[in-house]
């Protein structure tokens, strides 16, 4: 691909990304209203709350926190860039990590309870998700001889068949990321539980605003990269696919399933998820993939 | 309307705070939001958060041992903001009227903008005060 395609490319995915992250989070919040009975809202109402949530009086607890907020959304759109310009995956999980780890940072500089609690539990699922994410690169890596994003794109063949136990792990982390039941410990989806909205309470008006922007980046992101199991070899739609029903089976775990502790968490994580990406390189490395 | 003001009106969260009542009226409000009533149908979501709400709902008479509490909860709101008394009680001061440890009705202590009266005030009265209190929301 040439020089200016790419820069279009990654022009185009900034712009477009958050539409199509709205658009995810208010189809979800339909579809979750129809599982449990009820009509819910439209599907343009998270555009409808960033609007008011930028329209409001900023109110502050402390300048850090500002910065923070600032940060997480302009690394986590500086990943989305690197992305779209096909760098080397390594890099985007770095910046990605360095963006998610601007919100315990902000929560953990203001004094109040609430945001500690949430601080804490974000570090927690940092730990837990991390991993996974930083290990799935490899098998990757072993399959399309590189860990830029280029080498996927001429790879050839699509990833999935060979590395479908990495797959199944990456949905682990993605449930974790999107902050979906039974992993929502940090901020609990309604406000009314123990830790009121935890890492983002006190974020309150634009500031909430750019968190939540900052969300939509990183869920697209994320499922972009699921969809790069099956990006070449013909079927390219079969990414789009792949990225939307593994979206949708995050919406079905996250109605099934209660919040659960932290400490459950990071034994699934690791447990399940690290020795899953640590058999698909076995198997790589044995030939049987 | 400019799209601020749709936004406004298309999304109000709301915090609500028992200001000491008999729960009557709590439990009319927790019924909007059951399948039932659903207001998250008109983007109503129910948060238990003073620093991202935009309409506080309030049930039961002001009283000398939280009105503290109260006007807190009131200042941490970022503007622009609404405040609705729901039940008799938050109105006047209801049945616990001229008690020694209560103030009378809630605007004695924080300013109101809509009373939904009734003992208990049914979930469609409710509704109907979110939707007066939008009006206000809209015009700021």
């Amino acid at each position: 691909m040439s020089t200016g395609c790419l820069i279009g490319s990654a022009v185009i995915a900034v712009i477009v990304a958050p539409w199509i992250g709205g658009l995810l989070r208010g189809i979800d919040r339909k579809l979750t209203a129809h599982m449990q009975g009820r009509i819910g809202p439209p599907i343009i109402q998270p555009f409808y709350d960033v609007i008011k949530l930028f329209g409001k009086k900023p109110m502050v607890a402390g300048g850090a926190q500002l910065a923070f907020a600032y940060a997480y959304l302009a690394l986590i759109i500086t990943a989305t860039v690197f992305f779209a310009l096909r760098q080397d995956l390594l890099v985007v999980l770095f910046i990605l990590f360095f963006g998610s780890l601007c919100l315990p940072i902000g929560a953990l500089s203001v004094k109040s309870p609430y945001s500690q609690f949430g601080g804490h539990r974000e570090l927690l699922q940092f730990l837990a998700y991390e991993p996974i994410l930083l290990l799935a690169a490899i098998p990757i890596a072993l399959k399309s001889g590189g860990f830029t994003i280029a080498n996927i794109f001429e790879y050839g063949q699509p990833l999935l068949p060979h590395l479908w136990i990495t797959f199944i792990a990456l949905l682990i982390a993605l449930a974790i990321v999107m902050r979906k039941s039974p992993f929502d410990i940090s901020s609990s989806e309604h406000a009314h539980q123990e830790l009121v909205r935890g890492v983002v309470t006190e974020y309150s008006g634009p500031y909430l605003a750019l968190i939540e922007l900052g969300h939509w980046y990183e869920m697209v992101l994320l499922l972009s990269i699921l969809g790069l199991f099956w990006v070449t070899g013909g079927l390219w739609w079969l990414s789009i696919i792949i990225a939307l029903a593994s979206w949708f089976i995050m919406l079905i775990v996250d109605n099934i399933n209660a919040r659960l502790t932290w400490s459950w968490m990071l034994k699934f994580a690791w447990g399940a998820g690290i020795s899953l990406v640590a058999l698909n390189i076995l198997f790589i490395n044995l030939g049987w993939m | 309307m400019g799209i601020l003001s749709t936004s406004r009106v298309k999304s109000p969260w709301l915090l609500h705070f028992d200001c000491g009542s008999c729960n009557g009226c709590d439990i009319e409000i927790l019924a909007a939001l059951t399948p039932l009533y659903d207001i998250e149908r008109f983007g109503i979501v129910n948060m238990g958060n003073p620093k991202h709400a935009d309409v506080l709902l309030v049930t039961g008479p002001a009283n000398y041992r939280n009105y503290r509490v109260l006007r807190n909860l009131y200042e941490q709101m970022p503007d622009p903001k609404g405040v609705i008394v729901v039940g008799t009680c938050g109105c006047t001061g209801g049945v616990f009227h001229n008690c020694p440890n209560i103030i009378g009705g809630i605007d004695k202590v924080i300013p109101v903008d809509v009373y939904v009266p009734g003992c208990a005030a049914r979930p469609e009265a409710i509704i109907d005060g979110v939707v007066l209190a939008l009006k206000k929301l809209s015009r700021s």
